[in-house]
């Protein structure tokens, strides 16, 4: 770890000032992923920004217009029990409550969980070339051991996945993030925050580094009826995702009026596709046609060495997730 | 003289239960002197080749920065390679760090950074760049089987046998056989991940005597290794281990931190601490990655015609390290024709290192599965296949077991687990949409005990303190030796004390090998012995000597007191007795010893039969252990309490090892990929559902006079092939590679 100089701030305004002054400083909140990568010498700020005491930023609240606003900095833990997350949004407690451990969700701040960096081996391992963590070293995951990599929207720079259960949810609820920059406010449909690698990997997501994350707003609808989120993995808990898939239907009778679908565990960022919802609205829950969602989701997956084995757990999950949403399935996993 | 047992065989807590809860047990990265130093360690990247360059400019400029020790600039250490043998260091060269520029595996020491603290050495460690001349390297044991040797012999072999030699003609009757079972199974490289990292923390006294706090299963171990390395004398080298945060077998041997530490201590005249981190704990000694292949057969009443079992495991260059994994199958099961094999591959590794149960874990998953492979082809139940193939003779050595009542951990599991209820078909059992599976397997360790000594004082307030140089890795040392001591002196618990963990405390061997309770606890009770017998001396000193004319028998140690028989008012307090020394305490040193002409007449070994059960979700692979009962036969259980928890440690493992364990090795770097827990799973607390255990009572009056047997390996070693049996129950498939990670179950 290098020496850096600590400073804490209690206004949005001094952080991004900080920021946009050096390059080199970074935010901390929860810090349960930027102190991890500390140690192992893959970030190397030299100045780490406190945000933990800006007030109310930890807030989660109703706004006048039915929508939600997670606070970027009330913790993972207190946001999936918050009441109105519990009933509203379901799906959304569910997935936090998959991530990680007890520990590290009542650190672990929301603004935080959007950042998370790939848990790629190669990417842990400042010995192995990595074009993430080095831009142009090259990616040791093509050829290697790449079983927990990506099979969806990867490049030949990088086959990372991002980590967050949160996120997949968040996707799935079309969410918006709230940022705050030097130059001012913005907001980024939830969709465009996060990127795929193509040839720049060692970006993540659009966040510019003068800017911070302040909010996240979730629309009205939690579909909080019919949703469902699937986690499978390696170990019951504390692990990540091997394929995550979060579901929410609207439903009338037995017809999909309205169909969200993300996973995780996939691709460089979590993954929805938009055509695979359409073709489910207006039909009947049923295998048949969530089959065909998840082969017209899986249509262009890419396996590599080690994971081919995830496309067809994939689709398995994508069925299994959407019969459950549905409750069609009585065997939760 | 006479005692009766009332602390053994109780479930106490343990002894030093509150120190670990409130803190005040140290560790041996926990200790504070004055103008401490620490040192970082760097490891090479590379595989195979040397250093050329080493560029630390930048971090020797750093204020507070040293020094930074090499191949280069070390301190001169023993040129014998025989110096570096430790008490557990198979054959071979040892592993000597910082010796040359030649770099053997991938993780190896090549540098240590000592500053003013931690940080500070850990961020100049970090500015440290080096230049590699590299060379290719091979660390891939499968596809490097042709290199497949017999392993050298040395002083290690003497616990760890080889093979027998062949019996019958094993292909014959193999061809022959009414039904035939083989299988090939891989299982991957384990590290211990004990939650304490290594660390040494050296006090550099006056005139160059060192105190060392260092993580071991045997402090004269360390002790042994440090003087003969760096030409000290025994006495200027003190070792110190009171607490140990798990080991497995990982601290058996002296590792890299106690040598760096001491070398960086010696040359700058100062006390020197060096921890590893997580990442460094896979950078040594683990469960080698092992490939085996079975070949039983049985007539159609389901006897054993012919037992092959062969494996083949990965070594270092430059050290054999041997376990015994195949000799099982013919020490539980009798056969005319046998045939087991043993060879090593060495590879561009680090040498492999004991753990929990080395061999045993490794060899009975294959036994065991091919076993139940036979049971189900030849539609006999498979505890009843075990019954048919039953023998009270390790048909290896042709000895009798000095006890074995295995038949009633069938009985006594198999009643507690429900094992009639079973339904034997295959893919028949199903719950919440599940499948559920059945499955069975037994286990074998062996019941050792070696020579150790142990020294009884007690002191002017009457109460008893014993010694010896042994460890507690957390098996709970500390607590029955505790009500050992006490039984034998007839004291209340609360006024004994047992100290371990010191070399200046008598001898005692490693802690390991399930022997540390039979070996210490004859010690113990040899110096208690001892101690009685010079109390009693002492007291028949003291006018009126009231023992007068009595026989020994008749003479009775009771609580604070000696005593005659039946006579409560004829007594003389423990203290009196002390104080008519005129000394502060009365002492006895004393060694317990094997009783070999009794022992060697037997098998010696404990048994277990584990019952587990699984839940599969087929279409994910999902495997969920719901549900294992242990029944273990091991002579005389101390403290069920400790015992159970060592136990049920040992089936958590063996879940870990069935479904969860691996270091994933990248070939291409040489280099293991997940070497952090978050990324090499052991199993979590939502894995862990009922778990069950039985202590079967077992007499044995050949292993030693306690009955002690040990259980420190015997709850791991039945877990994983029960778990692949109720695999292939629940879902028809027979799955030999471990661990079984879902890819493997996905139908």
């Amino acid at each position: 770890m290098n020496p850096f100089v600590y400073t804490t701030v209690e206004k949005v305004d001094e952080a991004t000032s900080l920021l946009s002054k050096n390059l080199n400083a970074k935010i901390i909140a929860g810090g349960t992923n930027l102190i991890d990568l500390m140690k192992e010498n893959i970030s190397k700020p030299d100045e780490i920004i406190d945000v933990n005491r800006i007030p109310g930023l930890d807030q989660i609240k109703e706004l006048e217009n039915g929508c939600i606003r997670l606070g970027a900095l009330a913790r993972n833990a207190d946001t999936a029990y918050h009441p109105i997350i519990a009933k509203r949004y379901p799906l959304l407690s569910r997935a936090i409550l998959a991530g990680a451990s007890a520990q590290l969700r009542n650190m672990a701040s929301n603004g935080g969980n959007l950042l998370q960096r790939t848990r790629c081996y190669y990417f842990y391992d400042t010995a192995t070339p990595c074009n993430k963590r080095v831009p142009g070293s090259g990616c040791s995951a093509i050829g290697g051991y790449n079983r927990i990599h990506a099979i969806l929207g990867a490049s030949e720079d990088c086959i990372a996945v991002f980590p967050s259960d949160m996120c997949v949810a968040l996707a799935a609820l079309d969410a918006t993030i709230n940022i705050s920059g030097s130059a001012g406010e913005r907001s980024v449909a939830f969709a465009d925050f996060h990127r795929l690698p193509g040839d720049t990997p060692h970006l993540d997501n659009n966040l510019q580094q003068d800017e911070m994350i302040t909010s996240i707003d979730l629309p009205v609808n939690g579909f909080e009826n019919n949703y469902a989120y699937l986690k499978l993995r390696d170990r019951t808990s504390y692990a990540f995702a091997l394929v995550s898939v979060a579901s929410a239907f609207e439903i009338e009778g037995s017809i999909i009026k309205e169909a969200r679908l993300a996973l995780g565990g996939l691709a460089h960022k979590p993954w929805r596709n938009k055509d695979a919802e359409d073709i489910l609205t207006n039909k009947e829950a049923s295998v048949e046609n969530f089959s065909a969602a998840a082969d017209l989701i899986l249509k262009d997956a890419k396996a590599y060495d080690r994971n081919a084995f995830k496309i067809e757990l994939a689709r398995r999950a994508i069925v299994r997730n959407c019969l459950n949403a549905a409750n069609l399935h009585s065997n939760p996993i | 003289m006479s005692t009766e047992n009332k602390y053994f065989g109780q479930p106490l807590s343990r002894v030093d239960g509150p120190a670990k809860v409130n803190g005040q047990a140290k560790y041996a990265a926990e200790f504070y002197v004055p103008d401490l130093l620490y040192g970082y360690i760097i490891n090479s990247t590379i595989a195979k080749g040397s250093i050329k360059k080493i560029h630390a400019e930048k971090a020797l400029a750093l204020t507070g920065v040293l020094k930074m020790f090499t191949h280069e600039n070390r301190n001169r250490t023993a040129w014998l390679d025989l110096k570096y043998t430790d008490m557990d260091a198979p054959p071979g060269v040892p592993f000597k760090p910082l010796h040359s520029a030649q770099i053997k595996y991938n993780g190896q020491p090549i540098a240590l950074v000592v500053a003013e603290n931690f940080e500070l050495a850990r961020y100049a460690a970090s500015l440290i760049h080096i230049d590699y001349e590299v060379e290719p390297h091979n660390t891939n044991l499968e596809s490097n089987l042709g290199e497949a040797r017999k392993p050298k012999k040395g002083l290690a072999s003497l616990l760890k046998s080889g093979p027998p030699k062949s019996k019958g003609d094993v292909a014959k009757a193999y061809e022959k056989s009414e039904i035939k079972a083989s299988g090939k199974f891989v299982h991957g490289m384990e590290h211990h991940n004990p939650m304490e990292m290594f660390a040494s923390t050296v006090v550099y006294e006056p005139e160059g005597k060192l105190t060392i706090y260092d993580k071991t299963q045997g402090v004269v171990n360390s002790q042994l290794y440090v003087a003969n390395v760096f030409g000290k004398a025994f006495k200027k080298v003190r070792v110190i281990s009171p607490y140990v945060g798990g080991a497995f077998g990982s601290g058996l041997r002296p590792q890299y931190q106690l040598f760096l530490s001491v070398m960086a201590a010696l040359d700058l005249k100062r006390s020197v601490k060096v921890s590893m981190n997580r990442h460094q704990m896979f950078s040594f000694g683990y469960r080698p990655r092992t490939i085996q292949n079975t070949r039983f057969g049985s007539n159609i009443e389901g006897k054993l015609q012919v037992l092959h079992h062969e494996a083949i495991a990965e070594t270092s260059r430059f050290e054999d390290y041997t376990e015994i994994v195949v000799n099982w199958t013919n020490m539980m099961y009798p056969s005319e024709n046998v045939n087991l094999d043993y060879k090593l591959v060495p590879l561009d590794v680090s040498t492999p290192l004991d753990m929990r149960a080395p061999g045993g874990v490794t060899g009975l998953h294959p036994i065991e599965c091919t076993i139940d492979d036979l049971a189900y082809q030849s539609k006999i139940d498979p505890v009843q296949f075990r019954l048919i193939n039953y023998s009270d003779v390790d048909s290896i050595s042709g000895k009798p077991y000095s006890s074995k009542e295995l038949k009633e951990c069938f009985k006594q599991g198999g009643e507690r687990f429900g094992w009639d209820k079973r339904d034997p078909e295959p893919r028949s059992m199903k719950r919440n949409g599940k499948l559920v599976g059945w499955g069975m397997a037994v286990g074998i360790w062996e019941a050792l005990q070696l020579p150790a000594r142990a020294e009884a004082t007690l002191g002017a307030d009457g109460k008893l303190i014993v010694s010896c140089a042994t460890a507690d890795i957390g098996t709970g040392t500390y607590t029955i030796m505790t009500q050992i001591a006490a039984d034998c002196m007839g004291m209340d618990i609360g006024n004994v004390e047992f100290c371990l963990g010191d070399t200046n405390m008598p001898l005692a061997p490693v802690q390991g090998g399930s022997f540390t309770s039979a070996t210490v606890g004859m010690a113990v009770h040899a110096a208690c012995t001892g101690l009685q017998k010079k109390i009693i001396e002492q007291a028949k000193k003291i006018e009126p000597d009231i023992f007068k004319r009595i026989n020994l028998d008749d003479i009775e140690f009771s609580s604070d007191s000696l005593r005659i028989k039946g006579h409560s008012g004829n007594f003389i307090s423990l203290k009196d007795i002390v104080a008519s020394t005129g000394k502060s305490d009365l002492k006895s040193r004393n060694t317990g010893l094997p009783d070999v002409l009794k022992q060697r007449k037997y098998a010696r070994t404990t048994h277990s039969a584990v019952f587990a059960e699984v839940e599969v979700d087929e279409d994910f692979g999902i495997v969920k252990v719901t549900r294992i009962v242990s029944a273990i036969a091991a002579g005389k259980i101390i403290n069920p309490k400790t015992a159970k928890s060592q136990i049920l440690g040992g089936m958590v493992w063996g879940i870990g090892k069935a479904l969860r364990e691996e270091s994933i090795m990248d070939h291409r770097f040489g280099r293991i990929m997940n070497a952090n827990l978050a990324e090499y799973h052991i199993p979590v607390h939502a894995d862990i559902n009922d778990l069950e255990v039985i202590f079967v009572d077992e007499e044995d009056h050949i292993v030693n006079d306690l009955q002690i047997k040990g259980i420190g390996e015997i709850g791991i070693v039945g877990v994983a092939p029960a778990i692949a049996n109720a695999l292939f129950h629940a879902t028809g498939k027979r799955i030999y590679d471990l661990p079984i990670t879902l890819e493997k179950v996905m139908s």
